[in-house]
């Protein structure tokens, strides 16, 4: 599983990678997780609102920080809400 | 429909928020005269009295409207603005930019990429910036403070002004045709396709982002509310009156265009800055000067503007400064005027 965390570097973008990260690790999830901090890289992806979570190339999360049992649901289950 | 635990809690909730709100005042002045037997009408008692009764008031108040403006905030999504702003003709474009301006949630960390997003779909410059001086003007938490502390005429003066102010600044923008100093890469880039889609939400999760804004928000300026209360408070009874008079009163014309000035580069949030406003006021300075000052510190800030340096060229930063400033003194000359 391919993880991006989009943000270009505001404190919630940090809260939400370093959250993502926390998860991958006591879940053990088989992933690799990479922090987009290029505004055109993130404009690829057609995000208006930071931070953004993108698995295998697809926006499932932007504009806010999830909680813990919510990010944690769609990293392991991979069901969201967009 | 199931009775969702979520949407419950909230209506046991209100009646009891609005029981506590409107025995404050018997409840303070019980604190004060019987367990504590102050001497009434000294300093101290009275400067008591103002921080025990005006905290609780303001943080209950900012509970209570954060959390609806947190669940009404979910429906306004970044990309819904957008699609309503595409190529809207100017005017009624700046006047729905403005009011969107207001709704839509809006971190200045996205101002970049929102800026983007909008001029690529087609969102004129001018409605853009509508948008852009709007969303951080008026602002809900500044509009709940200042209806705290003076009530809903100045709240109301407040939001009219700044909708003024962000609907005629943006007109003169797009009017001006700046478009030749935003940066030449921004027009030349190119949307990714897709995921532009919107997130589907159930209403208990709608309710759980109003108390996510609660928390977060409350969280956030709680400490300058009371910071503010308690500069508030000691000033009450120990600042002469007239103390701001000379320098920020009606009599001093400069004063507003010297408020404007001094509060471009400062940055607080609104939190900070309506309790320090509140004390110019109590202390003679005139209300439209203390407006002005208030709308620059809020609108206009510094990290903002090297933030949007990167899509805009100097001079477009420049006019958005002089457009915005131009705009703030006049309505702080109106007041003055007024008043």
């Amino acid at each position: 599983m391919n993880i991006q965390v989009l943000g270009t570097g505001c404190p919630k973008c940090k809260t939400l990678e370093k959250a993502v990260r926390e998860i991958v690790a006591e879940s053990k999830l088989d992933a690799t997780v990479t922090k987009v901090d290029d505004i055109m890289e993130i404009l690829k992806f057609n995000v208006m609102t930071t931070p953004a979570l993108v698995i295998d190339g697809k926006v499932v999360l932007k504009g806010r920080v999830p909680s813990m049992d919510e990010l944690k649901q769609i990293l392991t289950t991979k069901i969201y809400f967009l | 429909m199931k009775l969702n635990k979520s949407i419950v809690i909230p209506l046991v909730f209100l009646p009891v928020w609005y029981v506590i709100y409107s025995n404050l005042q018997p409840f303070t002045d019980w604190l004060i005269d019987t367990i504590f037997g102050m001497k009434k009408g000294a300093h101290l008692t009275e400067a008591l009295r103002f921080f025990i009764f005006e905290f609780p008031k303001v943080v209950m108040l900012l509970v209570l409207i954060i959390f609806f403006v947190g669940i009404l905030r979910s429906y306004f999504t970044a990309e819904r603005t957008r699609k309503a702003l595409e190529g809207k003709k100017t005017f009624t474009g700046n006047i729905m930019a403005s009011l969107l301006g207001i709704v839509t949630p809006f971190c200045s960390c996205s101002a970049i990429p929102l800026f983007l997003g909008f001029v690529e779909s087609g969102v004129p410059l001018g409605v853009t910036f509508s948008f852009l001086i709007a969303a951080p003007m008026i602002n809900e938490v500044a509009i709940i403070l200042l209806y705290g502390m003076f009530g809903w005429k100045v709240a109301a003066i407040y939001i009219g002004t700044g909708l003024a102010i962000a609907i005629l600044a943006g007109w003169i923008i797009g009017k001006l045709k700046l478009e030749k100093w935003v940066e030449e890469w921004v027009y030349a880039t190119k949307l990714g396709e897709g995921n532009g889609e919107e997130e589907k939400i159930a209403f208990s999760q709608r309710i759980s982002m109003g108390y996510d804004a609660v928390k977060e928000i409350v969280g956030k300026v709680w400490l300058y509310v009371a910071l503010g209360i308690l500069v508030g408070a000691g000033a009450h009874g120990y600042v002469p009156e007239e103390f701001m008079a000379s320098l920020m009163g009606k009599s001093a014309w400069y004063s507003v265009p010297l408020s404007v000035l001094i509060g471009i580069p400062l940055y607080s949030n609104a939190a900070g800055i309506v309790p320090i406003v509140s004390v110019l006021i109590e202390k003679g300075a005139s209300l439209g000067t203390a407006l002005a000052f208030m709308m620059s510190v809020i609108a206009l800030s510094l990290p903002e503007m090297i933030i949007l340096r990167k899509v805009l060229k100097l001079p477009l930063i420049l006019s958005f400064i002089a457009i915005v400033g131009g705009g703030i003194m006049i309505v702080g000359f109106l007041f003055n005027w007024i008043f």
